[in-house]
C-alpha cells in the first residue's frame, strides 16, 4: 500500500442520511403508541476507491447515485457514516473535523459557491491567510499569481462575483481552490452549468493545471464525453455503489456492466465524421429509491440481462483478470460464464 | 376575420404577388429564399390565405400526416405547396405550418434596448422537427417565446411576422392568441416543477387544458388524459392522474408536461430545453418517446437546446443562433458534417468527443458579447479566426437551398454535398 497508488484512498465508505419525520408525525405516532421511524437514505454504500498521485479518476452516475456525496467525503466536507477517507496516508477528517488543506473542492455552480459580497481577491486570499500559507502582506501578489494561472487579469481581484460571466466565475472558483496549495482536487460537475464553448475553455484549463501542478483529481460528472476526455480511469456508480471501475478507454470501448453499456447507449452523441447518431437506446424504468434499495443487484429491475439470482444476491465488485472491476453476476462479453 | 384586417398594409408585404421581391428577407440573398419558400407557399398570395386543402398531389407523399392538421383551425386554411418544385428545404412538398420572417424582439434595459432576437426567418413544415441551437443569450428561447406571444414588457416583438397556418400572430389580440395557444400551438418548458401547478392534481391540470378549448364531458376528459399519459410512456396512468406533481420524479413530471402540451392535438409544439434538467437515461427515454409521438401524431416540433448532440437525435433540420441572429441553417447531418459558419464549426470542435482523450479541446476564444454592446458588423468577428476587414460590415444571409448561412468567409465550401437532407 504505497502512497503512490493510494494517494487518495477511500476505504469502505458508507454514508447514510437519516431524516427525522416532522414533529406532527412523531406526535401522532407517540399518541397511538407506535415507534417513530426515521427514514434512512443510503447515499453511499461500502465504496472503496483509490486514486494514484497525478491521476484523474472520473466518477460517473445519474443524479441520486451518490457521486457527489462520495466526493464530499473524499474532500473532507462530509463525515462518512462508516469507513475513512485518506490523502497520502493521512486521514482527511478526524473527530468529525477536516484535518487537512491538501484536498480542495471545486463546485458545480460558481454563482452559488462564491460569496457575492466579497471581492474576488478577498475570497481567494481568505483561506491561505487563515491557514498561514501566505502572509497578509504577500496576499495581493499571491492572488494575482493564481488569477493569472487560471487565465484572469490581476485587476479582477478588485471586482465582485456578479461582474463576471459564468465561465470566469468558475475560473475564480478554481483559483480559490488552487490558492490553498492542494495536492488533490475534487471537482463536482465543474463544467455542467457552462455553455459548450466555455466548457471547452474550462476543460482545457483543468488539463493544463493538471500538467503544470501535477494535481490528483476526482472528477465527478454525469456527462460521459467530458469524463472520457479528462479521466485516466473511470468509476461508474449506481444507487450508492460502484458497479464498474477501469481504464477510461477500456470502459468506453467495451463496458462489462449492463448499466455502463446502457448508459453509453443512451447518451446522445455525434459520430466521428460529425454525423448525428439517431439510434439511441434508453434504459427502461427509473432509478430506484435509495431509501428502500432493491434486494440483490440494485440494477436488476431495469437490466435486460437479469436472472433470478440478481434479485437475491448482491454482486460484489470483482476483478475480471484485467485492471477492471465489475459488480455483476453476469458481466457482458462473458455471458453464461459462471462465477 | 383574418389578422390582416387588424393590420392594413401588412398583407401586401407578407404576400408578395410575385416571388422574387426581396421584401421579406431584406438581409440580402433574399431573392432565392423568396422564390423557394414564400413565393412557393403563398403563390400570388391573396391575403386571406384561404387556399385549397391539399389536393392529393404527388408532392405530398412525404408527409401524409400533414393532411390531418389543416382541418384544425377555421380561421386560416393552410396553403398547400402548389406545385412547389422550387421549394428545396428538406420537407419537399410538406405543408407550410409556421413561417417566421425577420422576427426581432427587444428588451428595454438600463443600458439601452437589447435585441435578443434580430432578423430571424425560418419555416416549419407539417410533421417536421427542427432544432434551434445556441448558447445562453443567443436568443433561441426568446425566439420560441416570441412565436407564442409570450414576451412581456419591458420586452416586445419589435418587428417581423410570425404566421401559423398563414395567420399572423404578431399583433394578434390576446383573446385570439389564447384560443390558439394550447390548441394549435403548445409549449414545453425546461423545468417541469415550475410549469406544473404544485397544488393541483395531474388530472385537474389536464382537465383545465382541455376545458380551455371546448366543453368535453368528464368521462371524455378522463379518457383523453389516460391516453395522453400512456402515450408519453407513463406507467400506470390511472394512478398518476390522482398524483400531485411533487409525488412524481423529474422525468415523470416532464412527461406530464409533454402530455398536457399534446392534449389538444396541436399542430406545432415548441420545446424549450425539455430534457436539460433530466438524467441521461431519462432524457433518452423522452427523446425516443417524442420521436414516436411526432411520427404518430404528425406534429411539428421546434426543439430548442444548447446541446448539439441531443438536438441531432431528433431534428431533421438545424438552425444555429448566435447573438440574436440565425447564422446557419440546413439539414442536420450536413450542418454537423460540413458547417459553413465558423461559429458552428467552433461549437462542434469544442465538444469533448471531438478531440483525442486528454488532448486540449479546440476552443472558441472569448465569450458571447453583450447584446447591448454588440460589435459592429459580424457579431462573431472578435472570436473568429477567419475574420478580416470585411467582417466589419454585417454579413448578409446567403441562401443556397437547402442551406443558408450568414458569413463572409464560409467554411467547408469545397466538397460537394452528398445526400440531400436527413429525414
Amino acid at each position: 500500500m504505497s502512497s503512490q497508488t493510494h494517494f487518495i484512498g477511500l476505504n469502505t465508505i458508507t454514508r447514510r442520511f437519516a431524516s427525522i419525520p416532522p414533529f406532527s408525525e412523531r406526535l401522532a405516532k407517540r399518541i397511538t403508541g407506535q415507534k417513530a421511524s426515521t427514514t434512512v437514505v443510503h447515499a453511499v454504500e461500502d465504496v472503496s476507491l483509490s486514486v494514484a498521485k497525478g491521476e484523474t479518476l472520473g466518477l460517473v452516475g445519474e443524479s441520486g447515485c451518490g457521486k457527489s456525496t462520495l466526493g464530499r467525503v473524499a474532500a473532507g466536507i462530509l463525515a462518512p457514516t462508516m469507513g475513512q477517507a485518506h490523502i497520502d496516508g493521512a486521514a482527511v477528517m478526524r473527530d468529525g473535523r477536516k484535518n487537512t488543506t491538501r484536498v480542495q473542492m471545486v463546485f458545480q455552480d460558481p454563482f452559488a459557491s462564491l460569496n457575492p459580497r466579497m471581492r474576488i481577491g478577498d475570497t481567494i486570499a481568505e483561506g491561505p491567510i487563515a491557514h498561514g500559507l501566505v502572509k497578509k502582506a504577500d496576499a495581493a501578489a499571491d492572488v494575482a499569481r493564481w488569477l493569472k494561472a487560471v487565465g484572469l487579469d490581476a485587476e479582477a481581484a478588485q471586482r465582485f462575483p456578479h461582474q463576471f460571466s459564468g465561465g470566469q466565475r468558475q475560473r475564480v472558483a478554481i483559483a480559490r481552490a488552487l490558492a490553498m496549495r492542494p495536492d488533490a482536487l475534487v471537482c463536482d460537475e465543474p463544467v455542467a452549468s457552462l455553455d459548450v464553448s466555455i466548457q471547452a475553455q474550462i476543460i482545457n484549463l483543468f488539463l493544463q493545471l493538471r500538467r503544470d501542478l501535477n494535481l490528483t483529481m476526482l472528477f465527478i460528472s454525469h456527462d460521459l464525453s467530458v469524463v472520457r476526455h479528462v479521466s485516466d480511469r473511470v468509476a461508474i456508480m449506481y444507487l450508492g455503489r460502484i458497479v464498474e471501475l477501469g481504464a477510461t478507454e477500456d470502459i468506453f470501448l467495451s463496458p462489462h456492466h449492463p448499466y455502463t453499456r446502457a448508459l453509453l447507449d443512451s447518451a446522445p452523441r455525434l459520430a466521428a465524421d460529425g454525423a448525428p447518431v439517431q439510434d439511441i437506446r434508453p434504459i427502461s424504468g427509473e432509478l430506484p429509491s435509495p431509501i428502500n434499495p432493491p434486494s440483490g443487484c440494485a440494477f436488476h429491475q431495469r437490466c435486460a440481462f437479469a436472472q433470478p439470482r440478481c434479485s437475491q444476491e448482491l454482486p460484489v465488485l470483482r476483478s475480471l483478470g484485467e485492471p477492471r472491476e465489475v459488480a455483476c453476476h453476469f458481466p457482458l462479453a462473458q455471458q453464461g460464464e459462471p462465477l | 376575420m383574418s389578422a390582416d384586417t387588424n393590420m392594413p398594409g401588412r398583407a401586401e408585404r407578407q404576400f408578395p404577388a410575385g416571388p422574387p421581391q426581396g421584401k421579406l428577407a431584406p438581409s440580402g440573398g433574399s431573392a432565392v429564399r423568396e422564390a423557394t419558400s414564400v413565393g412557393a407557399q403563398f403563390p400570388a398570395g391573396p391575403p386571406q390565405g384561404k387556399l385549397a386543402p391539399p389536393g392529393g398531389s404527388a408532392v405530398h407523399a412525404v408527409t401524409s400526416v400533414g393532411a390531418q392538421f389543416p382541418a384544425g383551425p377555421p380561421q386560416g386554411k393552410l396553403a398547400p405547396s402548389g406545385g412547389s418544385a422550387v421549394h428545396a428545404v428538406t420537407s419537399v412538398g410538406a405543408t407550410l405550418l409556421l413561417q417566421v420572417r425577420d422576427l426581432a424582439t427587444e428588451f428595454a434595459t438600463r443600458s439601452g434596448p437589447a435585441r435578443a432576437v434580430d432578423g430571424v426567418s425560418f419555416d416549419v413544415h407539417a410533421g417536421e422537427i427542427i432544432g434551434l441551437v445556441g448558447e445562453s443569450g443567443s436568443g433561441k428561447s426568446v425566439t420560441g417565446y416570441s412565436i407564442l406571444g409570450l414576451i412581456d414588457p419591458p420586452g416586445r416583438v419589435a418587428a417581423g411576422s410570425v404566421k401559423l397556418d398563414g395567420q399572423e400572430l404578431v399583433g394578434m389580440p390576446r383573446s385570439k392568441l389564447r384560443a390558439l395557444r394550447g390548441r394549435r400551438i403548445a409549449m414545453v418548458f425546461q423545468d417541469p416543477m415550475s410549469t406544473l401547478n404544485a397544488v393541483l392534481k395531474v388530472s385537474t391540470q389536464m382537465e383545465l387544458a382541455m376545458r380551455a378549448h371546448g366543453k368535453p364531458s368528464k368521462q371524455e376528459m378522463r379518457q383523453r388524459s389516460l391516453q395522453a399519459l400512456a402515450k408519453v410512456g407513463i406507467p400506470d396512468p390511472e394512478r398518476r392522474l390522482d398524483a400531485y406533481p411533487h409525488e412524481l420524479s423529474g422525468g415523470m413530471r416532464q412527461r406530464v408536461a409533454i402530455a398536457i402540451a399534446f392534449l389538444n392535438n396541436p399542430g406545432l409544439v415548441i420545446c424549450d430545453e425539455p430534457t436539460t434538467a433530466l438524467d441521461v437515461s431519462i432524457q433518452a427515454q423522452i427523446l425516443v418517446e417524442m420521436r414516436t409521438l411526432v411520427r404518430e401524431a404528425g406534429v411539428s416540433l421546434v426543439w430548442i437546446s444548447h446541446d448539439l448532440a441531443t438536438v441531432s437525435v431528433l431534428a431533421s433540420r438545424l438552425l444555429v443562433m448566435y447573438a440574436g441572429r440565425l447564422i446557419e441553417e440546413g439539414p442536420t447531418g450536413e450542418v454537423l458534417r460540413r458547417p459553413h459558419h465558423p461559429y458552428t464549426q467552433g461549437l462542434i470542435d469544442s465538444l469533448p468527443s471531438r478531440a483525442a482523450p486528454g488532448k486540449d479541446l479546440l476552443q472558441i476564444p472569448g465569450s458571447t458579447p453583450s447584446l447591448t454592446a454588440l460589435p459592429s458588423g459580424c457579431a462573431f468577428k472578435d472570436r473568429c479566426a477567419h475574420a478580416t476587414a470585411v467582417c466589419d460590415t454585417a454579413p448578409q444571409q446567403t441562401v443556397a437551398p437547402p442551406r443558408t448561412w450568414r458569413c463572409h468567409h464560409p467554411l467547408n465550401m469545397g466538397a460537394p454535398t452528398t445526400a440531400q437532407g436527413t429525414r
